[in-house]
């Protein structure tokens, strides 16, 4: 099966800044992937490179084997939902979701019946003559959406398409957006900087850091299995434990006092690995895997609570502590620590 | 300062804006022929104006001239505003913008001396402008209402408009198409109101017009003030009364058309 | 189509901004000559005349033209600022009513300032208004001069730049946070108290800006010192039409016109400098 979008070293300098470094990056049909990363990750570049605002520096842009070198925007067959909205304020609710379809030069009755369909399948009934300064929030991010899905784009852009929502109407706003892709069966391309919208909605999250991607995959394999100290703790906040390899590749690291032990040997050039707070549990005996510290601070999470655990090398662990697994233990409490092989992983530097 | 204070303080400001004005405008209508007098109600000073051709003469004069050079002014000001709000870095980009602010900040008697001295050096090289009048006193408007209207249409041109084109386009529209649908519509009332600056300022220039018209280019300011110079006819009164009403019209229009922008 | 937008204005500007300006500066190395046009520029033969920028320092009516228009700027800058500032806070605060006193500041402006000159014309003469008044009330026999005097000219100066005076102050005002004021008087301040160490010091740059914008117009003007002000008020804007129109010098009008200019260049400068901060 080929790629509906494909990315090949793509590369775009602002002066001595790299904004894109060599990203490669592949994007199937109907696939929902979310470009993840911090301010000046590259992300946002990446989109407009795709949407033909920005001309790549180097490299290929490819959509369905077809390069888009030189195509402007007006002619890709992809569209963008724009961060701002960008919706058009001196035209109406219908008029903005026309404009695309005006612009392609489709006969009158089709475009007023693709209006209607999109208007009905964003929910938007009875807004259609409202300007978009009338409209709320929610209803602004779903004409934005309206307008670039009604040109049925083989692939959809959405640059922070809740970040402009309050946390009220985000995690619905987030439901939606994931039926609505399903429904289309357009490809979705997704910039954020908000990690637990990019775990929840897509089907592959890319990382993004200085300008290329630094890991990409599944979710709960981005989640789990962080491949560098930095997406480990950009994501869920891992702990990281520096220290050095031993020779049968488990980490002796001196802050937590104890040897951390994977499932595989350590690769020769690990000097750190990642632990979840989550993935870490209270033991009763000494064992492999275990470290022993004093609970410095609980805080109450509602379904958890979160320790804070002065290990006795010093470093300071973040650890989950599950309600159902009881009450926590007590500020100033001595506890020891374990964790699973499988839930040691290792970070490059 | 505290809040009683600054309350009378807004009044008294106000009452010295428009107390003067407000008085003007009463004595137009006043029979007397002596100004600021009460001498019975009376429309006979409107009627007078109405029979002075020069002064006639020259409020035509300043109307066509005011709508030439607001329009040129409108034209350059707009492609001006684009350039500098759009083009983003270019060579020559801070000079141009320098030069476009310049006639803001220059006093009016330097800016009137100096346009002269071209027109003059002009036509001493080339034989054109031809003299000085109705001609000079528009290229001399326009060109410090260019200034006004770039400020304006840059003001306007925000970035958040720029999203919209970048959508039309990404929506389908050649940038030409984005320009005629999206672009131009958005920038409308900037336009219109940068003409109705440009408008007002060229209708109440004296400086400029006295330094840049001959004999034959006598703009209703430029009269105006002779008039004023051996002072205060009921005649003047009534004028102001007029051009009073005109500029709340024009102010009324340009907020009409400021608010349906947003 | 792009290279054409710029190159238009680009040459619109040089033509009618910078070649005019430069010429002024050609002028006043100039040599005054019997002729069409009188003057003779330095490459006629006669080379460089330094004498009208001398003329300038050596002479004192020109100097104190010079002198005298900034102290009479400041002097409407000063004005101006004092009624400016309630009037721009005043109306930044005005809550529903604040487009209707914004207008109603700026209704004035454009009317035309000359008819508001004329206004005062009439209110300030002999059998003017404001001495009709006076003697009413009994408080005078004779009339008091009042027209053509330093006063008039400063009200009349005063009135016609103070909305510009307004508007910076005003948008800097709508721009303050509230709560600032609360926390200071939360903290034991006056109203006073509180606006002289929170309001105040946050208000200093669209001060100085409105003091400026004042400024700089009024340092050159011609119109309102010719209409209002006593024949001896020789303000430089004055002296540079009479040297031009009467004497027919205009090497000498050009000396004048750029030393103005390089006096108000700092100011000028400023002014852009907290335009861009703003």
């Amino acid at each position: 099966m080929t790629a509906r979008l494909s990315l090949r070293g793509v590369t775009r300098r602002f002066g001595p800044v790299a904004a894109l470094d060599g990203v490669t990056l592949h994007v199937a049909p109907g696939e929902f992937l979310a470009l993840l990363g911090g301010s000046g990750s590259g992300k946002s570049t990446l989109l407009r490179v795709i949407a033909g605002f920005e001309a790549p520096d180097s490299g290929t842009v490819q959509l369905d084997g077809a390069d888009l070198f030189g195509v402007p925007p007006h002619r890709r067959p992809v569209n963008m939902m724009f961060q701002s909205y960008a919706l058009f304020p001196h035209m109406s609710v219908a008029a903005n979701i026309a404009y695309g379809l005006k612009r392609e030069g489709l006969p009158r009755a089709e475009i007023t019946a693709r209006v209607a369909q999109a208007i009905a399948m964003l929910r938007l009934e009875g807004m259609e003559t409202r300007k978009p300064h009338a409209l709320s929030g929610g209803q602004r991010q779903r004409v934005a959406l309206a307008r670039a899905l009604v040109k049925r784009p083989r692939l959809l852009l959405l640059d922070e398409p809740l970040g402009a929502l309050d946390a009220n109407l985000r995690e619905r706003t987030g439901f939606e957006l994931r039926a609505i892709q399903r429904e289309s069966g357009a490809a979705f391309v997704m910039v954020t900087h908000d990690q637990a919208e990019a775990l929840a909605l897509a089907d592959r999250v890319a990382v993004m850091d200085r300008g290329r991607i630094v890991q990409a995959g599944p979710p709960r394999e981005v989640y789990d299995r962080p491949s560098t100290r930095f997406i480990a703790t950009f994501l869920g906040a891992a702990n990281v434990l520096e220290g050095t390899r031993t020779e049968d590749g488990a980490l002796d690291c001196p802050g937590a006092g104890c040897t951390l032990r994977a499932e595989a040997p350590l690769p020769e050039e690990a000097a750190a690995v990642a632990l979840r707070p989550e993935r870490i549990r209270l033991a009763p005996e000494p064992g492999e895997n275990t470290a022993v510290g004093t609970v410095e601070e609980s805080a109450f999470r509602g379904d958890s609570s979160l320790l804070l655990v002065r290990m006795q090398g010093g470093a300071t662990l973040r650890v989950s502590h599950a309600e159902e697994d009881g009450a926590p233990p007590p500020r100033g409490a001595t506890v020891r620590l374990a964790w699973d092989r499988d839930d040691v992983v290792p970070l490059l530097p | 300062m505290t809040p009683r204070l600054v309350r009378v303080l807004l009044w008294a400001g106000l009452a010295f804006l428009w107390l003067p004005v407000a008085l003007l405008v009463a004595y137009a209508f006043s029979a007397s022929p002596v100004p600021f007098r009460w001498g019975g109600f009376s429309l006979r000073w409107f009627a007078a104006l109405a029979a002075n051709d020069r002064l006639l003469e020259a409020a035509w004069l300043s109307l066509r001239i005011a709508a030439g050079s607001a329009t040129l002014a409108t034209l350059l000001g707009g492609a001006l505003g684009w350039v500098l709000a759009r083009h983003g870095p270019f060579n020559g980009r801070a000079l141009l913008g320098t030069l476009a602010g310049t006639p803001l900040v220059l006093p009016e008697v330097v800016t009137g001396l100096s346009l002269l001295l071209l027109f003059v050096a002009l036509e001493g090289a080339t034989g054109w402008p031809a003299g000085r009048g109705a001609l000079t006193v528009l290229l001399a408007h326009a060109t410090l209402g260019t200034a006004y209207a770039a400020v304006v249409i840059q003001s306007r041109l925000a970035t958040r408009d720029r999203d919209l084109e970048e959508a039309a386009q990404d929506l389908g529209a050649t940038p030409a198409a984005a320009f005629a649908t999206v672009t131009l519509p958005l920038m409308a009332p900037a336009l219109a109101a940068g003409w109705l600056l440009a408008f007002t300022l060229s209708l109440d220039d004296v400086v400029l017009a006295s330094f840049t018209s001959g004999p034959s280019g006598t703009t209703l300011p430029v009269a105006l003030f002779s008039m004023l110079r051996l002072g205060m006819t009921p005649e003047v009164n009534a004028l102001a009364t007029l051009l009073l009403v005109a500029a709340a019209l024009t102010l009324a229009l340009v907020g009409l058309l400021l608010r349906r922008r947003d | 189509m792009k290279a054409l937008l710029r190159l238009v204005p680009g040459l619109w500007l040089t033509l009618l901004v910078a070649a005019p300006l430069a010429l002024v500066a050609v002028l006043a190395l100039s040599w005054q000559a019997d002729g069409v046009p009188p003057y003779e520029p330095p490459w006629a033969g006669q080379g460089l005349n330094p004498d009208n920028l001398r003329l300038l320092l050596e002479d004192p009516h020109y100097r104190d033209s010079l002198l005298q228009s900034l102290v009479v700027a400041a002097l409407t800058g000063g004005l101006c600022l004092l009624l400016a500032a309630p009037m721009g806070i005043g109306i930044a605060r005005a809550g529903r009513w604040r487009n209707v006193l914004l207008a109603a500041v700026l209704l004035p402006f454009w009317t035309g300032f000359l008819i508001r000159i004329g206004a005062w014309i009439g209110l300030l003469r002999d059998e003017g208004w404001i001495n009709a008044v006076l003697r009413a009330l009994g408080l005078t026999q004779d009339p008091i001069p009042l027209l053509y005097t330093d006063g008039a000219m400063l009200l009349g100066m005063v009135h016609a730049y103070l909305p510009f005076a307004v508007l910076p102050i005003f948008a800097a005002a709508t721009r303050l946070d509230p709560a600032l004021e609360e926390a200071a008087a939360d903290l034991g301040a006056t109203p006073g108290h509180s606006f002289l160490t929170v309001t105040l010091p946050q208000l200093l740059p669209a001060l100085a800006a409105a003091f400026l914008l004042v400024f700089i117009p009024a340092a050159g003007e011609y119109v309102i010192p010719e209409l209002l002000g006593p024949p001896d008020a020789t303000l430089v804007g004055r002296v540079v039409f009479q040297e031009f129109f009467q004497n027919r010098d205009w090497p000498v009008a050009s000396a004048l016109a750029l030393a103005l200019l390089a006096l108000l260049t700092g100011p000028i400068l400023l002014y852009q400098r907290l335009g861009r901060a703003g």
